[in-house]
This record gives structure tokens, sequence and C-alpha cells, in this order.
């Protein structure tokens, strides 16, 4: 999809709005509003919004462990988003699934995995069923780089390549795998060199500049939707935060995190694109940012008004109840 | 009526599932050739070309790409070649199929079902004759489905086509050349339905799968000594009809459990349990299970053969309870 002036401030918006949400989460947690597990996307704000930007409302998603961000870029309710963070009825699992589980199924956003590679079997699942349907949907397959160890990687990429599947796996390389350095534990440097293994193309671009994910993205998105089949794209990134609450991150130092929040930071990037194209003003940034800012306030207040779930919901939603066939 | 093989029964249900809704798929490996090991998905190909995938040897992508297709409004029907390689799709089995309705608040359905051929067929040891029914019980979001007549096959596997969430589909290699009689006309088994399939006062045998044909033949056996045996087939394990096996056990008064599988913590003693629950004061006798003893399916066949429960296992349960 060409990148506009209008989809760009789209873009940069959004960036914005997952910053700016994650900030918040992140202190919503120290308030203790939201408990458990929440793997935050500052600092890889560029590749949720790169590939969103080019997929359509019925387009499928599968998202990682740490993927707010990704719900938010294909345009889920920043509400209901909130309130799920809080263990709320209005959540958008009704308060069942939490960070790790975050899913708006109206939006095709399959939702979080909190296993690793987990979501990369089920999202060329929906690519195969898009294939039976002769649809022009596309699945994106959002996986860490850490996912790539894992055989379940191999074997849905195995699959997408083997029938030729419309999809688009995006490997989010922020070069850790929870508490360790990638590179002590890994043996492929970049992980699009893979993609050779399954004669499919494979991109490794700056996941820092939303511009190259954008276009990397466009490309895979269109050759999918022709029918030529998957590729895999690893956008190199960093995450600005801990792996989880209870992270010590004794594998980095203070002044590397300063040096990629001060040099590499993909929202300034982006501004620095725009203000070259006169694409924005300082006028636009601060109400763009203002904006985002009043309606993250808004969905703090909707989440912490929401009720908490009735306790019977513990029981319902395991299968569907409702449902018979006569003898 | 006609009379066919348990085989057939599942191989009717496929075609007339995949003719009657275009969202039914075939998936697995060597489904195409020969129609699987046991020609269940035969000639598939030819009617519905676009709807049968043959894979890679990849069990988690299988179950993995079907939970995604499942997802996305399909009704995949996967094949696994034998029940014992589920165990390497359990992460796609547990923590996909199973969680994703309620991880989503009731968002998700994942109509899948995955066929399990399983148990002693020929003699393949221990990694190509497990059961493990009460693993897969023991998932909340599962169905655990087991037929032990071709009319059961066919009924409850349309069923299983059509239900909005996973089910995992137990078929025991031993039985796919039984025959039975099958209605000609459509029908459907509902979940969560217990049949007895025959009536008695003095004990309940609770079959599982091919154990109720072998409580069948016990109960003629036990004609001789003046024992006359009600046998129940829960036909589906989750959701399980306790009512019919609590009336059966209230009306006799004696329970034996028989399965195939091993006993410890196994499907019996789930049921065993649920008797002692709910009918304590009904039972004249403690509730006896048969199955397999806690070892690894053993290769020699004098030895297999000596660990999966027969006819006389069942009988000298009887007996006892009765004793």
């Amino acid at each position: 999809m060409a990148l506009t002036e209008e989809l760009a401030k789209k873009m940069y918006t959004d960036m914005w709005r997952i910053r700016m949400f994650e900030e918040e989460a992140n202190r919503q947690l120290g308030l203790g509003n939201v408990v458990g597990a929440l793997h935050l996307y500052c600092g890889e704000e560029a590749v949720a919004v790169g590939v969103c930007s080019n997929l359509r409302d019925d387009d499928y998603i599968v998202g990682t462990h740490r993927s707010h961000g990704h719900c938010l870029a294909k345009g889920a309710d920043m509400e209901h988003t909130m309130a799920e963070l809080f263990g709320k009825a209005d959540g958008t699992c009704s308060g069942k699934g939490g960070s790790m589980h975050v899913a708006d199924l109206s939006l095709n956003i399959l939702g979080a995995n909190g296993i690793v590679a987990g979501g990369l079997g089920p999202g060329t699942g929906t690519a195969l069923a898009s294939k039976i349907r002769k649809s022009d949907q596309v699945s994106v397959c959002f996986f860490g780089d850490g996912a790539a160890a894992r055989g379940t990687f191999h074997e849905a990429i195995t699959m997408g390549a083997l029938w030729n599947l419309p999809v688009v796996y995006v490997c989010e390389n922020n070069g850790f795998q929870q508490w360790v350095r990638r590179e002590t534990v890994a043996v492929v440097d970049s992980v699009a060199t893979m993609a050779g293994s399954y004669g499919i193309p494979g991109v490794s671009v700056d996941g820092q500049n939303v511009v190259e994910v954008h276009e990397a993205v466009s490309e895979a998105v269109d050759r999918a939707r022709r029918g030529e089949g998957p590729s895999l794209i690893e956008a190199r990134t960093y995450r600005y935060f801990g792996h989880s609450p209870g992270d010590l991150e004794e594998y980095r130092t203070r002044d590397e995190v300063e040096d990629w929040r001060t040099n590499r930071d993909p929202i300034n990037t982006f501004r620095a694109y725009m203000e070259e194209r006169q694409w924005l003003t300082e006028r636009e940034d601060e109400e763009i940012q203002e904006a985002t800012s009043a309606e993250v306030t808004k969905a703090v207040k909707f989440a912490e008004d929401s009720a908490v779930p009735g306790i019977e919901e513990a029981l319902t939603d395991v299968v569907d109840t409702a449902w018979r066939v006569e003898a | 009526m006609s009379t066919i093989t348990f085989r057939d029964a599942l191989h009717s249900a496929i075609h007339e599932e995949m003719a009657r809704d275009d969202s039914v798929f075939v998936i697995g490996e060597d489904v195409i050739a020969q129609g699987g090991p046991y020609t269940v998905t035969e000639g598939v190909v030819d009617k519905y070309p676009d709807r049968i995938f043959q894979t890679p040897i990849a069990e988690a992508g299988i179950v993995g790409l079907g939970v995604g297709a499942a997802l996305a409004g399909m009704r995949p029907v996967v094949e696994i070649m034998y029940l014992d390689f589920i165990t390497c799709a359990m992460d796609e089995v547990v923590n996909q199929a199973a969680k994703m309705r309620y991880m989503t608040g009731g968002q998700a359905s994942v109509p899948i079902v995955i066929r399990l051929p399983c148990g002693l067929g020929r003699y393949v040891a221990a990694q190509h004759s497990q059961i493990m029914e009460s693993w897969f019980m023991h998932v909340p979001g599962l169905q655990v489905v087991v037929p032990s007549t071709p009319k059961d096959a066919k009924g409850l596997l349309k069923t299983a086509v059509r239900s909005p969430d996973p089910v995992m589909f137990m078929e025991y290699k031993r039985i796919y050349t039984s025959e039975g009689e099958v209605p000609d006309e459509e029908f459907l088994i509902p979940f969560g339905e217990a049949e007895v399939k025959r009536e008695g006062e003095d004990a309940t045998v609770i079959g599982i799968g091919p154990m109720v044909g072998k409580s069948l033949e016990a109960g003629v056996l036990l004609e001789d000594d003046g024992f006359d045996i009600e046998v129940v087939d829960p036909r589906t394990l989750s959701p399980l009809d306790t009512d019919t096996i609590c009336e059966s056990v209230r009306k006799t008064g004696r329970a034996v459990v028989c399965e195939e599988d091993s006993s410890f913590a196994g499907t019996g003693a789930e049921i065993a349990a649920m008797i002692a629950e709910s009918c304590f004061k009904d039972l004249q006798a403690p509730v006896i299970r048969v199955g397999m003893p806690h070892v690894p399916m053993p290769f020699a066949p004098s030895l297999a053969d000596s660990v999966v429960p027969r006819v006389d296992d069942v009988v000298d349960a009887v007996r006892r309870v009765i004793a």
C-alpha cells in the first residue's frame, strides 16, 4: 500500500497510541490495577504499525506474548483493550484472557499467544482457510526471534510454503530471548536467511524504521494477495522494557537502552521523515500527542469504571453449552 | 438398515458431511495415498480435490493449521495416523484448540475434529498402541468421543463435524473391521447421551470403546452363572452422561468399569469416583475397574495379549462384584 501523507499521519498516530498505551499500562501495573505478566511493546512500534498499515479489516493477524501493539495497530479499541488488562467485564475477552491473550475476533485479530511460536500454526491455518474459500484475505503471523528455534516454526512455514498460502511471517527480532541475548542461544544471526530453506523470499529490515517495514510488508502482502505464496520478513528491533515484570535486566546495560531510545527511536525517526516531507507541523505533532494522551486517559477511566466479572463467569465459555443436535 | 463395517461408517460420515457443508475439509498424513492407513478418507480426493490436504509428517503443524482454519470458520477433520503422535501436538490441542473459546471470553469457536486411531492393532509396540482418553478428559474445552459400533461411529462423527468445539475422536484400530447395522437415512447422535447396550438386573458394566463388545460377550457367558448384566456405553467421555450410568447403578447396586487403557488415573477411575460420590448408598459392593496394567504396550504378541483386557476379565470382575 502506497505511503501517502494521510496514511503516514495515521501511522504516526498509531505509533504514539501504542507508546502511550504501553507506558500507561506499566504505570497501572505499578498501581496494582494491572496484575500478572505484562510484556510491553515500547521500542517496537514501527513493526506492528509498518505491518498493519498494509492490512484490510478482514485480513488475519496472530500475535505473540507481546501483542498489545499488534492489536492496537490492527484497529482494536483502546478502551476495551485496557479493560482487558484490568481483568474487567468490558475487556475484549471479558477479563478471561488478560495481557497474554488479548484478541478481537471481530477484526480478525486472533489474539496474543502465551506459547512462543504458538501462533505460527494457527496463523498459517487461517491462510489455508482463505485458500480453500478462494478469498484474497492475507494472514500475518507475528513471532519473536526466539520462536525460530521452535519446531512449530519449521512445521508451519513448511506447509505455508508447500501450499503457497497467502501468509506473511513477520519476525520481530528484538535481540533478546527473555533474559538472554539472542547471540548466546542462536546459531543463525538473521532469521530472514532461514526463509531460503523453505524456498520463500526472506528479507531483513530495520525494525526501527516504519517506512522500511511498511514497504517490505507491502510487497509481501501484495504477493500473498496475488496468490504467489508466503514471505518472511525479519524486523530488527529493540524493546525498551525488560521481558516482563521481575526482569532484572542483567543481560544489558542502561547505556545500551539509552542509546536505542535516543538514537534509534522509531517515533523520532518517523517524525524526522515526515518533517522532511513537510507532512507534519509542530502543531500537528502536538495535537496528535495531546489527542492520544486524552484517548489513553479515557481508556483508563473506562477500565476503572468497568465492573469486575461476576464469579459465575469463571464457569462459562468452556464449550458452547447452548449447542445441541437432535438424534 | 445396512450392515457395514466401522471403517465404512466413518468413511460415509466424512463423505456425507463434506457434501453437506463446503467448510468441511480433511487434513493429515497419507490421507490421499490409500485414503490413510485405514482407508477412511478414500475417494475424498476424487470428489473434493480442493478440500483434502496431504501433509508432511508434522503433527504440531497439522493440528496448528487445523486450529487456525477452524478459527477462520472452516471445519477441519484432522487425521493423526496413530494416536501416539498427538503427543507431538499437545500444545496445539491443549493450549490452543481447547482454551481458545475461554481465553477470548467466548469470541472464538474452534470446530476441529481430531481423529485418533488408537489402541492395540497389529503388534506395533509402545509408541503405536496408546489410548490416552483420560489425558484428554482432563482438559477443559475438549470433547472426547468413543464410538463402539458402526452406527455410533457414523452418528457421532457426523455430530463431531458439526460441533462448535474441539472433538478428540477415538477410533480403536481393532474394531475398524467390525460390522453392525447402520440406518440408511441421515442421523446424528448427540454428545452426552450414553446408550444402554444390554438391559439387565444384577450388575452394571460400563464399557469404553471395544470393551462394550467384550462386555456384551461376557453378558452371554454370565447367563450360565445365572447373572443378568446391564451394559452401558457412555459413547462420549466428555461430556459424560452421568445420569444414565447412575440410573443403571441404582437399579443393579453393582458396577464394573471396563477400559482397554491403564486403570491407574484413568477413565474408569473417574467413572468409579463419580459412582461412589453419586450412588454410594445404592452400592452393594465396591466398584471394580477392569483395565490394562500400568505398563507401556509390550511388543511380543504373547505379552501384548496378556495386558489388554479380555472378555474373561469382564466375566471375572462381574463374578467378584456380585459375590
